[in-house]
């Protein structure tokens, strides 16, 4: 349920400063937010100056640099540097986003770097996303079918295979789903928006045979319908797609079939 | 985001201005004393800012509410369309409360 202001143990404190070296001439402070499960502490904002000349494009080149010349306690995901694994998804600069496709200087003030919002914190930038997961494993993302296997591939036409552009695209970094009010509300039945773009991936696929198997399962006021087209989720997406589009055709084959 | 909570917003509101809207009608039917109290109350400065807000939400609560219906139509979901269709619910939403209480004052005569 909704709460407007964060639990005790979770209000967060300020932290240690970590200079830049003297020499350096283009400084940029990284406010980072830190927790450590083991010292019993409430969370920190961190403070680190980060020489831009000696540092990569991105946010996420930064809090590498930071891990490996500033702080090595930092902790954070990371994997393919180059916006398709989707392991660095945080909130920077009160957006969500990878760090790994963001640009430092896309930030005019201080980069303020937090794990992504209302998601139990595991330790600093590192979010738990096993609901997440087990949310998407709920919808059954592969192929269904109850038909004999052809002796090949199953064929589709260039339009249908048209309908799933956009859709296949997705990362599931869930940086829509954790800037949705409804998700941040409600993640224990509502499925968010990254899971229904997925959930729609495959009742849109022309291959598929349990379409209707897959619509019952999402006829719920909660699991579809706790979407109120707030459009975060689009306008978070790192990678340009469009889950809101997604759910609203969803939302369409439900009065359809009526 | 700011759009979708102040439909909410509003929502809720034009619950109360409907509740005040029946106390009116309720004081017209119950005699002129009623009648002369309820108009005092709405016709004061304080009526007239509650009903100020009433006719704004209600006004903004109209021009959402068709940009939602676009949207259960499966329409105007690219961000740049969004966007723009939201900033025309806000003007809209200023030009139909601004052109309601122009007639009104037009069709009262003063102030």
């Amino acid at each position: 349920m909704v709460e407007f202001s964060l639990p005790r143990n979770s209000k967060v404190g300020t932290g240690k400063t970590v200079k830049a070296p003297p020499s350096a001439k283009r400084i940029k402070k990284f406010k980072v937010y830190r927790w450590n499960p083991d010292d019993g502490k409430n969370p920190e904002v961190d403070t680190y100056e980060v020489d831009l000349d000696t540092c990569g494009p991105m946010v996420l080149d930064a809090l590498i640099k930071i891990k490996n010349e500033m702080d090595p306690t930092l902790t954070f995901r990371r994997s393919c540097r180059e916006g398709v694994c989707g392991s660095c998804a945080m909130n920077i600069d009160g957006s969500n986003t990878l760090a790994c496709t963001m640009a430092i200087e896309d930030v005019k003030k201080d980069v303020k770097v937090y794990p992504l919002p209302h998601m139990e914190v595991i330790k600093d930038l590192v979010p738990d996303m096993k609901n997440f997961y087990a949310q998407y494993a709920s919808v059954k993302p592969w192929l269904q079918t109850e038909s004999e296997p052809p002796s090949r591939e199953r064929l589709q036409s260039r339009d249908e295979r048209a309908e799933l552009d956009g859709l296949w695209e997705c990362i599931l970094c869930a940086c829509c789903s954790t800037s949705c009010p409804s998700y941040w509300w409600n993640s224990d039945r509502y499925l968010g928006p990254a899971v229904l773009l997925q959930a729609y991936r495959w009742i849109a696929d022309s291959r598929d045979e349990y379409t209707g198997e897959r619509l019952d399962d999402l006829e719920d006021p909660f699991r579809l319908y706790r979407c109120h087209t707030i459009m975060n989720c689009t306008a978070a997406c790192p990678k340009g797609l469009n889950p809101a589009k997604a759910i609203a055709e969803t939302k369409k084959l439900m009065q359809e079939r009526r | 985001m700011t759009l979708s909570i102040l439909h909410r917003v509003t929502g809720v509101g034009l619950g109360f201005g409907t509740l005040l809207m029946a106390y009116w009608l309720i004081a017209a039917a119950a005699g002129p004393d009623w009648f002369a109290t309820a108009q005092t109350f709405v016709g004061s400065i304080l009526g007239r800012l509650i009903l100020l807000g009433f006719t704004a939400s209600l006004m903004f609560h109209f021009c959402n509410g068709i940009r939602h219906l676009f949207w259960d139509a499966g329409k105007g979901f690219e961000l740049s369309t969004a966007r723009a269709s939201g900033i025309s619910v806000f003007l809209g939403t200023i030009i139909l409360t601004v052109a309601t209480w122009a007639i009104a004052y037009l069709v009262r005569g003063d102030l």
